[in-house]
């Protein structure tokens, strides 16, 4: 097997006595779309927010390409090579589309420290912040402020910017939420033909997605990861569908 | 509704033609007015750029107006008592040249900006507010304290600092550099709008996790807004104080950095013009309320009231039909 691009090591992460992330060691292969399932409430969000910074674990390392990100800062490890969409559409949202995308262009140039240039008419900013529109298909509404987008396009434009960025991974927590059937199958197509691209570690709800969509899954519960496999696999095992299907084998 | 390109040239030629046309009917007073309306516009450009675009509520810049009318006020000082400044080892020669004063204001504006920018950036909300006006109060009571240049007198000024090549006694010449200042001052504000850095920095006041996640500091760029709304807040102090040729403690008190807060709302929070046409509507309030009763501020406050209620925008936002730069 090839070296991981992402992955995690013995990561642990307790909120007093409730145990959120218990041992969690995890990888993304280059090429594979990995899922993490797992009931309300198994610590997904706080396993992400672990990966991308906003929360230190008490115990275990991030490593992005095999270098340690543990100890950088959200906006570092973003730097580092992680494209992240959140499960909440965070956007400026009075701004218009193609400001929010040209938003993540100056960040991938890592370079915000230009005074003078208007930034919409700087070219380089201007063509990456096209093409990750035209990728996902919003190019048509470059000019519309963003608050005035439907929520399915919202959700187009949180994956755009994370498209600008031009990562490593992608670490993309709910990014069908709230997506009609319709929705949800277009998004389905779009992440599919994303993974070469980058690999994505897809946090998802919707399980038509995941079945769709995954080359493996991990089963979170209770902070653990109980299983790791392929889409057969995870359906053949006792114990997840004892723990997360909620039946009894 | 109306251009906002239209009502902003709109303002500009105001500016312009008022003074011209106190000089023709030979009102002196009008053009002191005109300057003063065009320097509490200029601290209140800077602080825009703080407010209106970084999302920085800050109710301590009357720090950065008051050490911009100190710079001047003592160096003056020490200029008209023939006495040089001592500073520890450093012997400083006061100094009767605005450019040199100008540059001692934005410098130590700035120093200070950094400096309370770095401690009062780790809070947010209401946090920031308190924090900023605890930094104002610190420099106002300093200021009342610190008898070598007057204390809560404050500090008179004979003779208006010079400007090579001008005469700054005359007060059209005067009004001309102040409102070159601004101009100056509200060039950078648009260029730096629409910079990479001012995108940024906008985003960062609207969502701040969105800004970290395309790998940016979000504290960097708010750090960086304060320190250069700071300094163009202390080139307005400098030019204030040379207007009034006098500087007092009132320069640090918190109500003049409500009025800048104030300014802003009533013209446009983050619109270009936003702070000029809030400077007008106050002095020109000031002037002709001033005149009838005291208590004019009440008036004031019905203004704000009405604008808040109905006018997110202020009056530029009533104007256009736009609550914001863009919506």
């Amino acid at each position: 097997m090839s070296e991981p691009v992402l992955e995690t090591r013995n990561l642990s992460k307790s909120f007093g006595a409730l145990k959120a992330t218990d041992d969690v060691s995890i990888d993304l292969i280059a090429g594979e779309i990995h899922a993490i399932i797992g009931p309300n409430g198994a610590g997904k969000s706080t396993l992400i927010a672990q990966i991308c910074g906003g929360l230190t674990p008490q115990s275990g390392s991030v490593l992005l390409n095999g270098r340690d990100i543990s100890n950088l800062g959200t906006s570092e490890r973003a730097q580092a090579g992680l494209g992240r969409t959140f499960q909440i559409s965070a956007l400026a949202m009075e701004d218009t589309v193609l400001e929010n995308v040209t938003l993540g262009a100056i960040g991938q140039s890592a370079r915000p420290w230009r005074f003078w240039t208007p930034a919409l008419k700087d070219y380089e900013l201007k063509q990456r912040a096209m093409a990750a529109l035209d990728q996902v298909g919003l190019s048509a509404a470059v000019d519309q402020i963003t608050s005035t987008l439907s929520h399915g396009q919202r959700r187009q434009l949180e994956v755009a910017m994370a498209l600008t960025l031009e990562p490593r991974a992608f670490v993309m927590d709910e990014p069908m939420a709230g997506l009609g059937a319709e929705g949800s199958k277009a998004m389905t197509g779009f992440l599919d033909g994303l993974r070469d691209q980058a690999p994505i570690l897809l946090v998802e709800h919707d399980m038509d997605a995941v079945f769709a969509l995954a080359d493996r899954i991990s089963v979170l519960v209770y902070g653990r990861i109980i299983a790791t496999g392929t889409i057969d696999e995870i359906r053949a095992s006792g114990e997840v569908k004892k723990a997360y299907l909620g039946e009894t084998v | 509704m109306m251009q906002e390109r239209t009502i902003n040239a709109l303002v500009l030629a105001g500016f312009v033609l008022l003074p011209i046309w106190a000089l023709a009917t030979d009102e002196p007073f009008t053009i002191t007015l005109a300057t003063r309306t065009v320097l509490l516009a200029l601290a209140a450009v800077g602080l825009n750029i703080a407010l209106g675009i970084g999302g920085l509520v800050s109710l301590g810049h009357a720090v950065f107006f008051g050490l911009g009318g100190y710079a001047m006020g003592i160096l003056a000082f020490h200029a008209q008592s023939f006495t040089p400044l001592e500073l520890g080892p450093l012997t400083i020669a006061g100094t009767k040249s605005m450019p040199i004063i100008w540059l001692c204001a934005i410098v130590v504006s700035a120093l200070a900006a950094f400096v309370i920018g770095l401690l009062s950036l780790r809070t947010t909300g209401v946090y920031f507010i308190m924090i900023t006006l605890a930094f104002g109060q610190m420099f106002f009571f300093f200021s009342i304290s610190w008898s070598a240049y007057g204390g809560e007198d404050g500090l008179s000024i004979w003779v208006r600092n010079s400007f090579p090549g001008l005469n700054t006694l005359i007060p059209i010449q005067f009004f001309g550099l102040c409102f070159a200042a601004l101009c100056l001052a509200l060039f950078i504000h648009w260029r730096l709008r629409a910079s990479p850095f001012g995108l940024t920095l906008n985003a960062a006041r609207q969502n701040p996790a969105r800004v970290e996640a395309v790998g940016l500091s979000p504290i960097r760029l708010k750090l960086l807004a304060f320190v250069i709304s700071g300094a163009i807040t202390g080139l307005a102090g400098a030019l204030f104080a040379d207007l009034n040729r006098f500087v007092s403690p009132t320069m640090f008190s918190w109500q003049l950095s409500g009025e800048l807060i104030v300014l802003i709302v009533i013209g446009g929070v983050g619109r270009l013009m936003g702070p000029v046409i809030g400077a007008a509507v106050f002095v020109a309030l000031e002037h002709l309320l001033g005149g009838l009763t005291d208590f004019w501020h009440i008036w004031l406050g019905v203004i704000l009231l009405v604008i808040v209620l109905f006018s997110r925008g202020g009056i530029i936002g009533a104007l256009t039909g736009k609550a914001g730069p863009h919506v």
